[in-house]
């Protein structure tokens, strides 16, 4: 199964939405709760990335018998530094977005917790790629490894 | 009051209207309700990654991303604290998903401390 939602920039009132029908429809198929659970926060941080900080993007679901795959895609200004960017409490995000309670710093390093596989690229300029592997307990691989978005 | 099972303690809305002295904003015919838990939090990303189904949320923020977490975290409900208000705008997609909503005028430290007096726990 395979769905893709667009995100814009700066929206939020419809922030979250993707995240949103991404649980619904891997409740639908039946993953297991903990999958379910680590793909809403990668998800919605994902999602909220691409609004916060991007003109637009996309999210993509790629839903396997045995895993979950998350893409996120945006045009956007890129990360100059990603090693500093998973860092828990670094933020750009500017003063009106911290006081909507975003911007603390913990939107990668979530995702980074909540993802067995996880890679990120990107290009400053340009925009960012992440994609996440998300294995389900029961029947999925257990491996940690970081892997190319392309 | 509070009802334990094992290490779980449940509560219901009303009582946590009674016990914060808070005000129903929606979800009045649901305070028979019960929750299992309490988080206290103003970011969004830890009330996302710290919270278990069937908790209270407790939170200053008055934006409708919270309404759009507790939904996907599984809130009972949704109490905002500091005396802040909801806007309309979250208010409409709370009744839309079902979502009570009240307001104390207690702090959010002073909550989850009076909540955690009567059996409320975080897990």
């Amino acid at each position: 199964m395979k769905m893709e939602f667009n995100v814009k920039g700066m929206d939020f009132t419809r922030a979250g939405e993707a995240a949103a029908r991404i649980k619904k429809a891997l409740q639908m198929v039946g993953m297991e709760v903990e999958t379910i659970k680590k793909a809403v926060v990668v998800s919605y941080e994902a999602e909220l990335n691409i609004v916060i900080h991007a003109r637009q993007g996309t999210l993509t679901l790629l839903v396997h018998p045995d895993q979950v795959e998350i893409l996120a895609s945006d045009e956007g200004p890129g990360i100059p530094d990603i090693s500093l960017a998973m860092q828990e409490g670094f933020s750009t995000a500017p003063p009106q977005i911290r006081k909507m309670g975003f911007g603390a710093g913990m939107g990668l390093p979530n995702i980074s917790r909540c993802s067995d596989v996880l890679g990120i690229e990107s290009d400053v300029g340009v925009g960012t790629e992440l994609k996440a592997v998300i294995f389900n307990r029961t029947s999925g691989e257990k491996s940690c490894r970081n892997i190319s978005t392309r | 009051m509070s009802c334990f099972l094992g290490q779980v303690s449940f509560i219901k809305l009303k009582d946590v209207k009674d016990i914060l002295g808070a005000e129903v904003i929606i979800g009045k015919e649901m305070l028979d309700t019960e929750v299992s838990s309490g988080f206290g939090c103003d970011l969004i990303s830890d009330s996302l990654c710290f919270t278990k189904p069937g908790c209270l949320l407790l939170t200053g923020l008055t934006n409708i991303q919270i309404v759009r977490v507790a939904e996907m975290i599984e809130a009972r409900a949704i109490v905002f604290v500091r005396g802040k208000k909801p806007g309309k705008g979250i208010i409409i997609m709370a009744e839309e998903k079902k979502i009570p909503l009240m307001v104390t005028g207690r702090f959010l430290f002073e909550s989850c401390g009076l909540l955690y007096q009567k059996g409320l726990r975080s897990f």
